[in-house]
């Protein structure tokens, strides 16, 4: 193990490198750039002998990366933003057909007006495609959820691709100290993939395939199925990586001083750790509040909102994006995961930080505070530009 | 028993889907003629998605893929990666998709998959418009054929625009290896199939489809439309190698564009004038292989 | 059933399981005593319908066999005629 200073792109691209991928396809946009620049060097010195398929657009990355994966190669792209909503037929297409690509996305607001900047807009509008999607709060975790997501893609009880996500420029550009396991410890991790459901030279076998609606559902169940299992798999995926490196991240859905909480606010990425400097010190306040971090949002982690909403009395749900005609997606989420708890608090939406916009310490203050003392707006969207109140 | 002039290993099943007298289905068993066993198909939204059968038959005795409509060049470039990188090298990676989804669609990652070199081959089974989802034109559709899109009445004559040269698009990317194939010339077909497996690199087939229901003709003429084709010098048989042009069918004299474009309904509307105006077109263009050929 | 299908959507089965026959209207028969086993009729059969038996006549396999009609057109001789179905 070493430990490197680096930034959560190549966070991405040292999991790559340590994941032993076969071919990695990928088209720039910014910021993912310097994941995939990363990953050319390692390729280029052979410290990485991948095969790394410069494509000429995102939609031809995912489909190279599946027709890959369909032949039982280890596949990686990474994308951003407008990228990953080009890719978006091929994202049903790598779910449908069962190939465990591993993606790192950026998470970038959609244009127009363009914006290069951090929201979680691209790759919600991907949740209902069949991806496993883990959202990340720091460098380290991106580099650790990584390399378990190749593996529980790859898990035959799951067979699903998987997207790993760090907030643009937060996470991207931003340089924190990562313990890098060595190749060694990666490699008891992470075996080589298994060449099940894949193409077979010689054979008679179609990967694909049409179907009348005699067999549709029954493929669409068993990816809904395989979906349910990735949660136990996954915990017992991350154990095993915290035998192997002593880093734990929490599974689904890691809490925080929620044990005697009667206020959570739940957050995705790195507004987490700026929502836990809040916790702490409105603690020292005297306040009972906690929380809790979406980790994954496919699954999404219902049963252990279940578990928190029976001890808790007011829950906030904190997006960084929008669901035009609904609510944040997370809060719409949360609430339907609650509905059939034994258990309802009050449920409350914070809509915050499109954009790039930053979330600082004071706006989650003053959301945890209004969670605090009043029982409404359902949803809102904070420190909106505007003459009025915003709700 | 004669000797067989094409191999006689079938990689093609019998009891697809495909509609009788299909042009189409003859450009795949003739290709896997040629490539043999060793070979992955990979197919994207066409005739063929419904031709190879429903789940849970196959009409190939190799590995299909299916893949996105518009993707087939990028799905040739990822098996042969992946290909390369578990130690199948002998194996021939090929894209097999229709006009639409080459011209039209999937020229994006056509012209990825030629310019970044990939080793594999990309087929084109030309029928000439959007066939599986019922006739509509497409930009292979010749000019003044009939299509669902095109229509033929008292205000319109059928598709105002000619056909888009994919084979000059293909040549501009300078690829070791590009020929015309045509189903009423099984012998040249499978040759040139031979010929391209054994080359490395980015390699293209525009294989010639006719399709009965399409082109309004009776399912016994498939052979005789496609030979007319050649014949009359609409579709002529050439090879592109390393950016040499060679005619591989020559005839003294060319038959009257006339003879093929009346074996078809899609044409039957077509006046004398217009005739004259396609004749004078294909003229041009034969003209100008011959130029090119002369180029060698 | 779902437990019988593949966790994947890979089809596996052969087509030839699937038989055409009945889309037929017209069957070729072939007059053997015109035939001269110059193999056209298989070559260019788009449905893999044309074998061969023991003494390299063309045999026209019903259960796969559209009757396209492609063989008794290209057929030189005129061997191949397109009957009728009852």
């Amino acid at each position: 193990m070493t430990q490197l200073v680096i930034s959560g792109n190549y966070a991405q691209s040292y999991a790559a490198k340590l994941a032993r991928v076969h071919v990695v396809s990928a088209y720039p946009i910014t910021p993912q750039t310097a994941i995939v620049e990363k990953i050319a060097e390692f390729v280029a010195s052979g410290a990485l002998p991948a095969e790394y398929i410069k494509v000429e657009s995102e939609h031809s990355a995912m489909q190279a990366c599946i027709s890959a994966s369909a032949l039982g190669a280890r596949t990686y792209t990474a994308t951003s933003s407008q990228g990953l909503l080009l890719m978006h037929e091929l994202l049903h297409w790598a779910a449908g057909a069962r190939t465990p690509v591993v993606m790192g996305v950026v998470n970038r607001a959609v244009a127009p007006p363009w914006s290069i900047w951090t929201d979680h807009g691209d790759t919600m509008s991907q949740r209902d495609t069949g991806w496993i999607q883990f959202y990340g709060e720091s460098n380290q975790e991106v580099l650790d959820t990584t390399l378990m997501a190749f593996r529980l893609a790859e898990h035959p009880e799951v067979r699903l691709p998987a997207m790993v996500t760090e907030d643009a420029f937060y996470l991207s550009h931003t340089v924190e100290p990562v313990d890098i396991p060595g190749q060694d410890q990666v490699d008891a991790f992470l075996p080589p993939r298994e060449r099940s459901s894949t193409l077979e030279v010689g054979k008679a076998m179609r990967l694909g395939s049409f179907t009348g609606p005699e067999h549709y559902m029954e493929f669409r169940h068993k990816i809904a199925k395989a979906m349910v299992r990735t949660r136990d798999v996954f915990l017992e995926i991350e154990d095993d990586y915290a035998r192997i490196t002593g880093r734990n991240h929490g599974g689904l859905l890691p809490t925080y001083k929620t044990d005697d909480a009667d206020t959570v606010l739940v957050t995705m990425g790195t507004a987490t750790t700026t929502a836990r400097g809040v916790v702490d010190a409105m603690r020292a306040d005297g306040h009972k509040v906690g929380l809790a971090k979406l980790r994954t949002f496919r699954p999404f982690p219902v049963q252990e909102l279940r578990d928190l909403a029976t001890r808790v009395d007011r829950i906030g749900v904190l997006d960084r994006s929008f669901t035009f005609g609904a609510a944040g997606a997370a809060f719409t989420e949360v609430a339907g995961a609650l509905y059939a708890a034994p258990h309802h608090p009050q449920l409350r939406g914070f809509v915050a930080g499109l954009g790039g916009r930053d979330i600082t310490a004071a706006m989650v203050r003053e959301a945890l505070l209004d969670l605090l003392t009043r029982d409404g707006p359902e949803s809102s969207w904070v420190e909106l530009k505007s003459r009025t109140e915003a709700s | 028993m004669a000797r067989l002039t094409i191999p006689a290993q079938e990689l093609m099943r019998s009891g697809h889907s495909a509609c009788p007298g299909c042009g189409a289905t003859l450009v795949m068993r003739y290709l896997l003629k040629g490539l043999g066993e060793r070979t992955i198909v990979t197919v994207p939204a066409c005739c063929w998605t419904v031709i190879a059968t429903p789940f849970p038959t196959t009409a190939l005795d190799v590995p299909m893929l299916d893949c996105a409509f518009e993707a087939t060049g990028a799905s040739i470039s990822g098996l042969r990666a992946a290909a390369d990188q578990l130690g199948l090298k002998d194996v021939t990676i090929v894209g097999f998709a229709g006009d639409g989804g080459t011209a039209d669609i999937g020229l994006q990652a056509l012209s990825g998959m030629l310019e970044r070199r990939t080793d594999g081959i990309y087929l084109m089974y030309d029928n000439e418009a959007y066939m599986n989802t019922g006739v509509q034109r497409s930009g292979a559709t010749p000019e003044g054929a009939w299509t669902t899109t095109t229509p033929v009445d008292e205000f319109s004559r059928g598709k105002l625009e000619p056909k888009k040269d994919i084979m000059a698009i293909i040549a501009a990317h300078n690829p070791p290896y590009a020929a015309t194939v045509n189903v009423a010339f099984p012998e040249d077909f499978v040759k040139k199939v031979e010929k391209a497996k054994a080359i490395h690199g980015p390699r293209f087939f525009h294989a010639l489809a006719p399709c009965p229901p399409g082109w309004r003709y009776s399912s016994e003429k498939t052979i005789e439309v496609a030979r007319l084709a050649t014949d009359t010098n609409v579709f002529p048989l050439y090879e592109i190698v390393d950016g040499v042009y060679h005619i591989t069918r020559k005839l003294g004299v060319a038959k009257p564009v006339r003879e093929y474009l009346q074996t078809q309904g899609r044409f039957s509307h077509l006046d004398d004038a217009e005739v004259a105006k396609i004749q004078a077109q294909v003229d041009a263009r034969w003209k100008r292989l011959l130029a090119l050929e002369g180029l060698a | 059933m779902e437990e019988d299908l593949p966790e994947a959507p890979i089809a596996t089965t052969p087509s030839d399981v699937n038989h055409t026959a009945s889309w037929r209207t017209f069957r070729p028969v072939i007059d053997l005593k015109l035939c001269t086993k110059c193999n056209v009729c298989w070559k260019f059969c788009p449905d893999d319908a044309i074998a061969f038996d023991g003494v390299g006549f063309p045999v026209i396999r019903l259960d796969y066999c559209k009757g396209c009609a492609i063989c008794a057109e290209e057929c030189k001789p005129k061997a191949i005629t397109m009957v009728k179905e009852d």
